[in-house]
């Protein structure tokens, strides 16, 4: 007897017929409904109006029928969420039941029940599952905190269930510690920012512990758990490989593809002359070698992957070539990725042997295989040039095949190699010029008409081909049209005389007769260069042409380590970052290999880096920057003064002190310099530039700790110096701030006699010494001086506040410029404030010194942000969570005895760092 | 992490069975799907992950079925697509064959089955005997009493249950061995390697250990022993049983086996090897008129060898007709639906050398259609034998009870994977 029986009644009464049967006295009848009922909902009738009917069903103690019923809860609960409540007293019941069967089922099915309103029903029954004494409950109540806060996330938190999950990953029970891994993963993932997997090497030596024991699916959760973490040095590395490395010997390629993901993150951070590393690198390759015997979809994940690895790690597959020859019976989609590798592959070692295999799937049948086989011969040629000779010669026997899209496409590579090796195969000219009417697509047209264009000199009948392609001008793609029209410019400047009928028509063709805006302007262009100075069109047009290269196909460096932090995942498979694909996933850190580094300051770098270069908006800041000159001027004028009574307007200006600053300083990747800072932020713009570079990548590799350098920008341009050029930055190193200047002389004559001294400016900089340059400066010679600098120099307020005017002299002349310092330059390195002092000063300032302003798109956690700032003597005093923000206390103080007190909230999950209230104190102390 | 939902689609797209497990994918978006995949069909760009909006298909085919994922995350693919071959694994286990019917004949235990095996997107337990043990066919049987969760499912030893019972106590053991060879058009061998396997058939009482001795070349550098012949196994790869640490550090290969059959670990081995049964074949193609085969097939392996049930397939031209033979051993046959013809040989021995002819008109009208060239393939099973000279040197077995048993051992190469012979 099958269950096919209970699909067959589709009469007219059958819900009422249903209804009856499902209040029968007799169990067995009952379950009988329950079945059709299901039968009907699986295929896809509405039976929702059984609900109250299924559901007094649930209080029974036959398994399957509950199990039924539990079901279609599943399925109707949402539709019907006030009769859902009806169901939660069973699920509390049946949630202490003696049996763990049905403890697990209730307490899976309760968190499979999306209705907010019975979500805090479920508080109390999840609690005592998740201390159940039966591990099969406790795994499955550690899943359904993960479903709970799918719902409700506030509420998870509240209860404090994420500490109860957090204390199942020290379960005794392999299968418990592997669901809250997954559970605990899954939450992090949608709160980026929420520090949930805390791991740190405890926790990691019990997950690797876990890894031996659990279930294959367990172990994929928990190495994908452990590619998240960051070893603190290049030893916890090579010990978290050395335990990941037997999980390449599991049969399930899921497991062998997260261990690779691990295994290929951390070893970056091994020395690579470590006998260790080399040995990893051999132990990779078996492994990746047999996932192309798994099933075809999964050989395709694989295939994708190891196309990343091969970018990465070249040397980890260079011998296996063979393996990658294609099979007859594998899906196009396998096909296709193993071409691609192939030729990532080629070598001058291997080549003979891919060409001929490549040959011989140009003949093969399947035309996407068959055109990609074609240009992978095309790719060989450019990357491994000993074997171009032979490439071409391939491809010229596959043109002979007359084979349609076997010629275009050996047309439009033979393009490329002209490309690469110029002046070198265009024998080959004629053969391609006979195929000429038997290209019908627009890319093997352009690339035909390219090579008349370029090579017209050596084409006898050059100007007749272009002239038959010119009858369909309109006809034809823009690509095509655009190249046409460049060839014939070509072709006239190579052969005027008989050439000026054709070009001019071709320009008005281009110009006139053209809807194309490209076109058009490309055709008046070469018109003009053509009318007022042919010299100058043969210079542009026919100048030397850069030689292509095959690392235009590679993936950029920066999305590849991404890719790789993502082994086994869709990115990997799409070779897109996550955020690309995934809704709401903007905001999420970027993954990132961790950088070799023998420190452990490499994780935080690397957390760092995770911002990536992302663009700094400009403060939300209206333009009171402008007053706070005044402002400043005010106070600033008597440093010894006690606190000013300061006007509202005040703070504005003082937060634009900080506000543009540490908005780039956050979030800006890379090194922005202050001259190329947004200048809609009033003052702000070099102040920001300065700050900004604090978070700055450089500042956690290379540079062990202080704030950040800015590169050195040009003060003073040769021009405007008598050829005495000046570029330099600000550092402040040890507490000792430092003008780092480059002279370069690019006049004709000797300088000598160099002095340097500065206007008074806000903070009293002045050079605390002569500008030592000893020997004279003669043509073209560059020097390097660092000039330390003190702040007890004359004050004045500038606009903008840290600008700095500069004045040099040598033996010509005097020269003026002005420059800007990074504020962060005048914080100094006692600026942390004691705690009491701190929260007694706070409450002292008066409301009205406040200031607030957002900082966006920052992708650190308070952590790594706090210790970025305090590299720039921005000190934490005090760190407070509040709901599920994170709050900084900090504290700076200025050269000249000012401090600033601030509060800087971070939500978390939010890429935004919600406003810092900049509190100023403006407080001589 | 992995699969919001997962359907069972039939051959035209129609959803059979399915289950929502994290419900943040419109399970509507389903229907998206067999669009996509008529789409891609007829493109020819077939491809295992295909997306709607933000909804991502994993997809796999099993008979007349389609297995489908859908995920708006960033999914482990290869984690879904272990998965949805895992639950072919499981029903196939369940119901014999899996397929539309089946699916259909037993929902109520696919419904089981599928909460048991994934639990918000997290594949859970998924050893189909110890499901058994715990989700059964016949569900109605079952007094609350009775259905207890096996302590197996959350054990560390998760594949194989307690108080398992024998009277007699026995392993029987499989070695068995493939050559894929991969021949070029002049006849010379491209690449070739050997994919092993030792299956296990475990009958076997209560919680035994084992230890299973190869002649493993690593091994005995590690031991210090290097009389006798050692293979060296290029990768090895073991099923959830074994100890994959302790193989790592002294290359033992230990654990405690599941019960009845299983894989117990397959390994592929980097040799030179030709071909076991040589194949050179000459078809001549008269346009308009006729095609003549002449193949030739030589056993390559010993002398005392026997290959069983060989067969000799050989693509023909899909307007061919009228097909003639002469075989000096064996018979052959058409099979115009393949168009193919099946060469059938009882038995092999090595060193001899058989030949097969073959011819067939062509219609004067010449087919215009690309016809791919589909590779000569043989089939075979030579029994007693493995090419890379692998054996079983010991299996320990040892139970606290203190029982004999026997472990029995037999060895077999089959063909494998592709042979190569494009004629021109």
């Amino acid at each position: 007897m099958t269950d096919s029986k209970y699909f067959t009644t589709t009469k007219k009464g059958e819900i009422f017929e249903l209804k009856a049967e499902l209040n029968s006295d007799k169990k067995e009848k009952k379950k009988e409904a329950v079945k059709k009922v299901i039968a009907s909902m699986t295929v896809g009738k509405d039976v929702s109006a059984l609900f109250p009917d299924v559901v007094n069903c649930m209080q029974t103690d036959n398994l399957e029928l509950k199990k039924l019923v539990y079901l279609y809860l599943m399925n109707y609960a949402k539709s019907q969420p006030d009769m859902a409540i009806m169901a939660v007293n069973t699920f509390v019941k049946d949630c202490e039941d003696p049996n763990p069967l049905i403890r697990a089922l209730a307490v899976r099915t309760m968190g499979c029940i999306r209705v907010d309103k019975i979500t805090e029903y479920l508080c109390e029954p999840l609690r005592k599952c998740l201390k159940d004494e039966d591990p099969y409950v406790r795994k499955t109540a550690a899943v359904c905190v993960a479903k709970l806060h799918d719902i409700n996330a506030q509420l998870v938190e509240d209860q404090g269930f994420l500490d109860t999950l957090k204390d199942l990953i020290s379960d005794s029970n392999p299968m418990v510690v592997a669901n809250a891994v997954a559970a605990l993963s899954e939450i992090a993932e949608s709160h980026p920012n929420s520090n949930l997997l805390d791991l740190n090497p405890q926790t990691i030596n019990k997950l690797l512990t876990a890894l031996n024991e659990c279930t294959e699916w367990g172990q994929i959760f928990i190495l994908d758990c452990l590619a998240n973490y960051m070893p603190r040095d290049d030893r916890e590395s090579q010990s978290i490989c050395e335990r990941v490395t037997p999980r390449l010997s599991h049969a399930n390629s899921a497991v062998v593809l997260s261990a690779v993901k691990v295994l290929m993150k951390f070893m970056e951070m091994l020395p690579k002359d470590l006998d260790y590393y080399g040995t990893l690198l051999k132990k990779l390759a078996p492994p990746l070698v047999t996932l192309l015997s798994a099933e075809p979809e999964l050989q395709y994940v694989a295939l994708r992957n190891i196309n990343l690895i091969v970018q990465k790690r070249p040397e980890i597959l260079k011998h296996e070539m063979k393996v990658f020859f294609v099979k007859y019976n594998d899906p196009i989609y396998v096909k296709l990725e193993k071409l691609d590798i192939m030729i990532r592959l080629a070598s001058q070692a291997n080549i003979a042997q891919v060409l001929a295999e490549l040959k011989e799937y140009a003949t093969e049948v399947d035309v996407d295989f068959v055109r990609k086989a074609v240009r992978a011969i095309g790719r060989c040629a450019i990357k491994v040039e000993q074997s171009a000779e032979r490439c071409v010669s391939t491809l010229l026997d596959l043109i002979q095949t007359k084979v349609n899209y076997v010629v275009q496409e050996a047309i439009v590579v033979i393009k490329d190699i002209f490309r690469k090796y110029p002046n070198k195969y265009e024998s080959v000219i004629a053969t391609l010029c006979e195929n000429l009417d038997s290209l019908d697509e627009p890319e093997a047209r352009a690339a035909m008409i390219w090579i008349v264009g370029e090579y017209a000199e050596r084409i006898d009948n050059a100007d007749e081909l272009l002239e038959s392609f010119l009858e369909g001008f309109h006809d034809e793609s823009t690509q095509v049209q655009l190249q046409l029209l460049t060839a014939i410019v070509k072709l006239f400047l190579k052969k005027p005389t008989e050439t000026q009928e054709l070009v001019q028509q071709v320009l008005s063709l281009a110009t006139q007769d053209s809807d194309n805006p490209d076109l058009r302007d490309r055709g008046y262009i070469y018109w003009r260069l053509l009318s007022t100075d042919p010299v100058a069109a043969k210079e542009v047009v026919l100048a030397e042409k850069p030689l292509i290269s095959e690392e235009t196909d590679l993936i950029e460096p920066t999305l590849l380590e991404e890719l790789i932090c993502h082994i086994g995942t869709l990115a990997s498979v799409y070779h897109k970052p996550p955020s690309a694909f995934v809704e709401g996933s903007r905001g999420v850190q970027h993954k990132r290999i961790p950088a070799r580094a023998g420190s452990g300051e490499s994780a935080e770098s690397s957390d760092v880096g995770q911002s990536g270069p992302s663009e700094a908006p400009p403060a939300v800041i209206p333009s009171q920057g402008d007053l706070l000159g005044d402002l400043l001027n005010l106070d600033l004028a008597p440093p010894t003064a006690t606190v000013p009574s300061v006007q509202p307007s005040m703070q504005m200006g003082a937060m634009d002190l900080l506000g543009g600053g540490l908005d780039s300083l956050m979030g800006a990747g890379l090194g922005v310099a202050p001259a190329a800072m947004p200048t809609a932020l009033g003052i702000a713009p070099a102040v920001g530039g300065g700050l900004g570079d604090l978070f700055d990548l450089g500042g956690g590799v290379g540079m062990p700790t202080g704030s950040y350098v800015a590169p050195k920008t040009v003060w003073l341009p040769a021009m405007k110096a008598k050829g005495l050029e000046i570029s330099g930055t600000f550092a402040r190193r040890g507490g000792i701030i430092q003008m780092d200047l480059t002279l370069t002389n690019k006049a004709m004559s000797v300088m000598t006699d160099f002095a340097i001294q500065f206007n008074r400016n806000s903070f009293g900089l002045a050079p605390a010494g002569p500008l030592q340059v000893l020997t004279p400066l003669s043509p073209n010679q560059t020097i390097d001086v660092s000039l330390p600098l003190s702040t007890s120099g004359p004050v004045m307020k500038m606009e903008p506040l840290n600008n700095l005017q500069v004045a040099v002299k040598n033996n010509i002349d005097v020269f003026y410029f002005s420059c800007q310092y990074p504020l962060s330059l005048i914080f100094v390195e006692d600026g942390k404030m004691e705690r009491q002092v701190f929260l007694a000063t706070w409450k002292d300032i008066p409301n009205d010194n406040e200031a607030q302003f957002q900082i966006k798109d920052i992708h650190l956690n308070s952590d790594a942000a706090s210790n970025k700032l305090q590299g720039s003597n921005i000190f934490t005093i005090a760190k407070r969570t509040v709901e599920g923000q994170d709050m900084l206390y900090q504290s700076v103080k200025l050269t000249n005895g000012i401090w600033v007190l601030a509060e800087m909230r971070i939500q978390t999950g939010n890429p935004n760092y919600t406003v810092n209230e900049n509190q100023e104190t403006w407080r001589m102390l | 992490m992995s699969a919001s939902a997962v359907f069972v689609l039939d051959l035209k797209g129609k959803v059979l069975i399915c289950r929502n497990y994290k419900g943040d994918v419109d399970m509507s978006e389903i229907d998206h799907f067999f669009t996509l995949l008529v789409q891609q069909e007829e493109e020819g760009l077939l491809c295992p992950v295909m997306s709607h909006g933000n909804v991502h298909f994993l997809w796999i085919k099993h008979s007349n079925l389609y297995l489908v994922a859908t995920t708006n995350k960033n999914s482990n693919a290869s984690l879904v697509y272990a998965f949805l071959y895992k639950l072919v694994e499981v029903f196939t286990e369940y119901f014999k064959e899996l397929e539309e019917e089946s699916i259909q004949d037993n929902f109520v235990v696919v419904y089981e089955l599928l909460d048991e095996l994934m639990d918000f997107g997290f594949p859970q337990t998924t050893d189909s005997k110890i499901l058994q043990e715990y989700i059964t066919q016949q569900g109605n049987k079952l007094e609350v009493a009775k259905t207890k969760v096996p302590t197996t499912v959350t054990n560390a030893v998760s594949w194989r249950s307690e108080g398992i019972r024998y009277k007699k106590n026995e392993v029987f053991i499989d070695v068995i061995e493939s050559i894929n060879v991969l021949v070029n058009a002049n006849g010379s061998v491209m690449s070739s390697d050997i994919v092993g396997s030792i299956k296990l058939k475990t009958m076997l009482s209560g919680m035994p250990e084992l230890r299973l001795g190869l002649n493993d070349r690593m091994l005995f550098a590690l031991t210090g022993r290097d009389k006798g012949k050692a293979v060296t196994m290029e990768d090895v790869k073991f099923h959830q049983c074994v100890r994959l640490s302790r193989f790592e550090s002294d290359r033992t290969i230990s654990f405690i086996p599941p019960d009845g059959e299983s894989e117990l670990m397959s390994y592929r081995i980097n040799t030179h090897v030709k071909p076991l049964i040589w194949i050179e074949s000459v078809i001549e193609k008269f346009s308009h008129s006729r095609v003549e085969i002449m193949v030739k097939a030589k056993g390559q392996f010993k002398k005392q060898s026997v290959a069983n049930n060989v067969e000799i397939r050989v693509p023909v031209p899909s307007d061919a007709d009228s097909p003639k033979f002469k075989t000096s051993t064996g018979h052959a046959k058409y099979v115009p639906e393949k168009n193919l013809v099946v060469w059938s040989i009882k038995s092999f021995p090595g060193g001899k050398e058989f030949l097969m002819r073959a011819h067939f008109g062509l219609p004067s009208v010449e087919n215009h259609e690309m016809e791919g060239r589909p590779p000569i393939t043989v089939k075979f099973e030579i029994p007693y034998f493995t090419v890379s000279g692998i054996q079983v040197r010991y299996m320990k077995i040892i139970e606290k009870s203190g029982y004999q048993a026997l472990p029995w051992v037999r060895y077999i190469t089959q063909s494998g994977g592709e042979r190569r012979f494009l004629n021109g």
